[in-house]
C-alpha cells in the first residue's frame, strides 16, 4: 500500500514538471530558445493568483483567469522587449538575455512582495471545515489521493492533449510547426514569424500560470524563487522526454517524478536528485535526442 | 535594434540599482537621526559609542536580518532615551547572507569607526566576520547565529543564542523526561549545518536516553516543496512524534501535507520553527498541538517582553520574531559588558574588545530570551530553552 502511495505522490509530483516542461518545450520546439524565465513567469503566477485570492477575496477560478490573462500579457512583453531585438544574434545572446530576464523578475517580485514566504491558499482546500483530509480515500482509507493532486493530473492530461490537436489541426500550430522546421522558408509562405513567436510566448506563459497555480495549490509556498527549482527540474524533465516533443514533455516529467519519489521512499532521502540525474545521464548516453525527441543530422 | 535593447537593459539595471540605494538610505537615516545631540561627547560623565550591526537586509533571509536590525535599533533607542550614562551610535549594513559581503560590510562598519558589533546575522556570514574579527581583535556578539563554527575562531565571539548542539541535546532530554516511549521520526535539511548539527546531536543524545528514532528523512533546498514521501515513509514506520530541526517555512509545508494525508504525530521543532504563526496565509489551525523550544515568545506575559513588542509592531508593524529579540537582548548585554568593565567611548575597538572579553564571563544579564544569561570563555551562552506548545494560535506552556 505504501508503494501506491509513493507511486501516487511521484506522479502527482510529475504532472507539475510536466506541466512546466509542456511551456518549456513548446517555446523551444517553435523559437529555437530556452526560455529560462519561464520558471519565473510560474512564480508570477503564483503571486497574482495569491493576491486575487487572499487580498481581493476572488474565487480561486477568477483568480487563475486572472493569473492566465496576467502572465499572457508579461510573456508577450518579455518576448518583444528581450527576445525580438535577438531574433538574428547567436543563440547564445538569448540564452543570456533568458538568465537576465529571470533574475529582472525574481528581484522585481522580491521588491513588490518582499522576501518573506507567502503561503499559498490552495484552490481546493487540504482539509475541511471539522479538520479532516479532503482527500479520495480508497482501500478503507489506506490510501489518499487529494484531490488537488488529481485536479493537477487531470489538467497535466488536458493540457498536453490540447496542445497537440492545437499544433496538429489549427492554422496558427500549422504556422507554428513551419516556424520551427525553417523560419526563412516559412516567412516565404507568407507565414508572419513574428507574430506566430509571439502566440507560442503567449500560450507558454499562460501555461506557466497554471502551473504556478497548480505548484503552489500542491506545495503551498510562495517566495520570489519559488519558480527556479522547479523550473530547472522541469527542463530536465523536457530533456529527458525529448525536448521540442509534446508528449515528450509530459512522458518526462512523470518519469521524472515517479523516480524521484520512489528514489525517495525505497533508496534515499539523500541520495534522490543524484539518483535522478543519473538516470538522466544514462538515457541521453542511449538516447541523445531524449525518449521522444527526433535526431535530426546537421546539415553541412 | 541591437543599440536600443543595449540602452533598455542598462536602464533597468539603473533602475535597478537606484531601487537598492534607497532600500539602504532608509534603513540606515533614521538610525542616524538620533545621534548627533551626543556625538562623541562624553555627557554628564556618560559616553557614546558605536555600535554595528551586519545581517542580510534584502535577499533571501532578509526576514532575519531585518529584524535583527530592527530589534537592535529599539534597544539603542531605548537607551539613549534612557538617563543610562552610556549611549550609542548606530548603523547597519546588508551582508545578504552572503560571507564575502558581510567582511566587506564589516570593512565598511570598521571605516566608519564601529567599536562594538552586534552582528552578522547569519551562520555562514558570521564564521566569515569571526575570523576577520578575532584577527583585529574587536567585539563582536553574534544574536542568532547558531553554530559553533562562528565561536571557534577567536575568544573575543560571543553569541546570545543557543548552540546547535545544545537544541539538540535539549529537544532529546526533553522528549526523555516527558514523552517517554515516543517512536520518532526525524525530518531536517542535509545541507544546511543548522539543522544537520541539531539533528546530529539529537540523534546521539536520543540513544543515551533510550529513545526509539524510527525513520529519518532528508530534504535540501531544492527539494523543500515535497515531503509526501517523507511523511508517508514516517507514517508507514510507526512514528507518533516527528522532530523538525527546521526553519518554519518548509514546516508549514509539512504540517499542510501531513493534514491532507491524515497523519497527525506531535511535531516538535526547534527555534527554526518560531515565526510558524505570523507567517502570512499559513492557516494556524494547522499547528495546533506542535511544541517547539524557543528561548523567545512574543506572547509572554512578562512587562519587558510586553513593552518590547508594542514598541517593535509600532515601529515596524509587525510581531517581532526571536531574531529581534537576540538582537535587542545583543545590544542590553554590550551595555551591560561596558559597564562592567568601565569602557569610555574615546577607548579604541581593540582595547574594548580586551576590556570587554574580561569581563564576559563574570556577567549576567536578564533579558527577552533568557533570565540569568552567562557566557563560557568560548564564547557559548548559557541560558535555560523553554518548550511551549502551540494552543489556539498563540504559544502556551505544557
Amino acid at each position: 500500500m505504501e508503494f501506491l502511495s509513493y507511486l501516487i505522490s511521484g506522479i502527482s509530483l510529475g504532472s507539475v514538471y510536466a506541466i512546466i516542461a509542456l511551456g518549456y518545450t513548446m517555446v523551444y520546439g517553435i523559437a529555437k530558445m530556452l526560455n529560462f524565465a519561464h520558471g519565473d513567469v510560474i512564480m508570477v503566477g503564483g503571486y497574482i493568483s495569491f493576491c486575487a485570492i487572499s487580498y481581493l477575496g476572488l474565487p480561486g477560478w477568477l483568480a487563475l483567469i486572472l493569473a492566465m490573462a496576467v502572465c499572457t500579457v508579461l510573456g508577450i512583453v518579455i518576448e518583444g522587449l528581450a527576445y525580438k531585438p535577438l531574433r538574428s544574434a547567436p543563440s547564445l545572446a538569448v540564452l543570456i538575455t533568458a538568465i537576465g530576464v529571470s533574475y529582472f523578475l525574481q528581484n522585481t517580485a522580491l521588491l513588490i512582495w518582499k522576501a518573506a514566504p507567502k503561503v499559498y491558499p490552495s484552490l481546493i482546500p487540504t482539509t475541511n471545515a471539522q479538520g479532516e483530509s479532503n482527500a479520495l480515500q480508497l482501500f478503507n482509507g489506506q490510501l489518499s489521493i487529494s484531490y488537488i493532486s488529481l485536479l493537477t493530473m487531470a489538467s497535466c492530461i488536458v493540457i498536453m492533449i490540447a496542445l497537440t490537436l492545437f499544433t496538429s489541426k489549427t492554422k496558427m500550430g500549422k504556422a507554428m510547426r513551419a516556424c520551427s522546421e525553417d523560419k526563412g522558408a516559412a516567412q516565404l509562405m507568407g507565414i508572419n514569424v513574428n507574430a506566430t513567436i509571439s502566440t507560442t510566448f503567449a500560450i507558454g506563459s499562460a501555461l506557466a500560470a497554471i502551473a504556478g497555480v497548480l505548484l503552489c495549490s500542491s506545495y503551498p509556498t510562495l517566495q520570489p524563487t519559488t519558480g527556479s527549482m522547479p523550473g530547472i527540474k522541469a527542463f530536465t524533465a523536457a530533456v529527458f522526454g525529448g525536448i521540442g516533443s509534446i508528449p515528450g514533455a509530459f512522458l518526462g516529467g512523470l518519469l521524472l517524478g515517479i523516480i524521484e519519489a520512489m528514489a525517495k521512499a525505497y533508496i534515499s532521502t539523500n541520495l534522490a536528485n543524484t539518483i535522478v540525474f543519473a538516470v538522466l545521464i544514462v538515457v541521453l548516453l542511449v538516447k541523445p535526442a531524449g525518449l521522444l525527441g527526433k535526431y535530426v543530422p546537421e546539415k553541412v | 535594434m541591437k543599440k536600443k535593447f543595449f540602452a533598455l537593459m542598462m536602464t533597468m539595471v539603473m533602475v535597478l540599482s537606484l531601487a537598492a540605494c534607497g532600500g539602504k538610505a532608509e534603513t540606515s537615516a533614521p538610525a542616524d537621526s538620533n545621534t548627533p545631540a551626543q556625538s562623541g561627547e562624553t555627557a554628564e560623565g556618560g559616553s557614546t559609542f558605536k555600535l554595528g550591526t551586519i545581517g542580510p537586509l534584502t535577499g533571501d533571509a532578509a526576514i532575519y536580518g531585518q529584524a535583527v536590525a530592527n530589534g537592535a535599533k529599539i534597544a539603542v533607542d531605548e537607551i539613549n532615551a534612557s538617563d543610562s550614562a552610556i549611549k550609542f551610535e548606530f548603523q547597519s549594513e546588508d551582508d545578504v547572507a552572503d560571507g564575502e559581503t558581510s567582511v566587506n560590510a564589516y570593512n565598511t562598519l570598521m571605516d566608519w569607526g564601529m567599536q562594538v558589533m552586534v552582528g552578522p546575522t547569519t551562520t555562514g556570514a558570521s564564521i566569515a566576520v569571526a575570523a576577520k574579527a578575532a584577527e583585529e581583535r574587536t567585539f563582536m556578539l553574534t544574536p542568532s547565529a547558531s553554530s559553533t563554527d562562528v565561536i571557534a575562531p577567536g575568544d573575543n565571539v560571543f553569541q546570545v543564542c543557543f548552540t546547535d548542539p545544545n537544541q539538540g541535546i535539549a529537544s532529546a532530554d526533553y522528549m526523555a523526561d516527558n514523552m517517554s516511549g515516543a517512536k520518532i521520526a526525524v525530518i531536517y535539511r542535509n545541507d544546511d549545518a543548522y539543522s544537520q548539527g541539531i539533528r546530529d546531536t539529537f540523534v546521539s543524545q536520543s540513544k543515551a536516553n533510550n529513545l526509539e528514532v524510527v525513520y529519518e528523512g532528508t530534504f535540501t533546498a531544492d527539494t523543500a516543496t515535497d515531503f509526501s514521501v517523507q511523511l508517508t515513509a514516517a507514517q508507514a514506520a510507526g512514528a507518533d512524534t516527528v522532530f523538525l530541526p527546521i526553519y518554519y517555512q518548509p514546516a508549514s509545508v509539512i504540517l499542510t501535507q501531513a493534514a491532507a494525508m491524515n497523519y497527525a504525530p506531535t511535531f516538535f521543532g526547534v527555534d527554526g520553527m518560531d515565526g510558524i504563526l505570523t507567517m502570512e496565509g499559513f492557516d494556524t489551525a494547522l499547528a495546533e498541538g506542535v511544541m517547539l523550544l524557543t528561548p523567545f515568545s512574543a506572547d509572554a506575559s512578562d512587562e519587558r517582553t510586553q513593552n518590547f513588542v508594542k514598541a517593535y509592531q509600532a515601529a515596524y508593524g509587525e510581531i517581532p520574531n526571536q531574531f529581534a529579540a537576540d538582537a535587542y537582548d545583543g545590544v542590553y548585554i554590550v551595555k551591560a559588558a561596558l559597564e562592567a568593565a568601565g569602557c569610555t567611548g574615546d577607548m579604541s575597538a581593540t582595547d574594548i574588545c580586551e576590556a570587554l572579553v574580561g569581563v564576559m564571563s563574570t556577567i549576567s544579564v536578564d533579558g527577552l530570551t533568557g533570565q540569568g544569561m552567562t557566557w563560557a570563555a568560548t564564547g557559548e551562552v548559557s541560558k535555560a530553552p523553554m518548550a511551549v506548545v502551540i494552543e489556539n494560535g498563540t504559544y502556551v506552556l505544557p
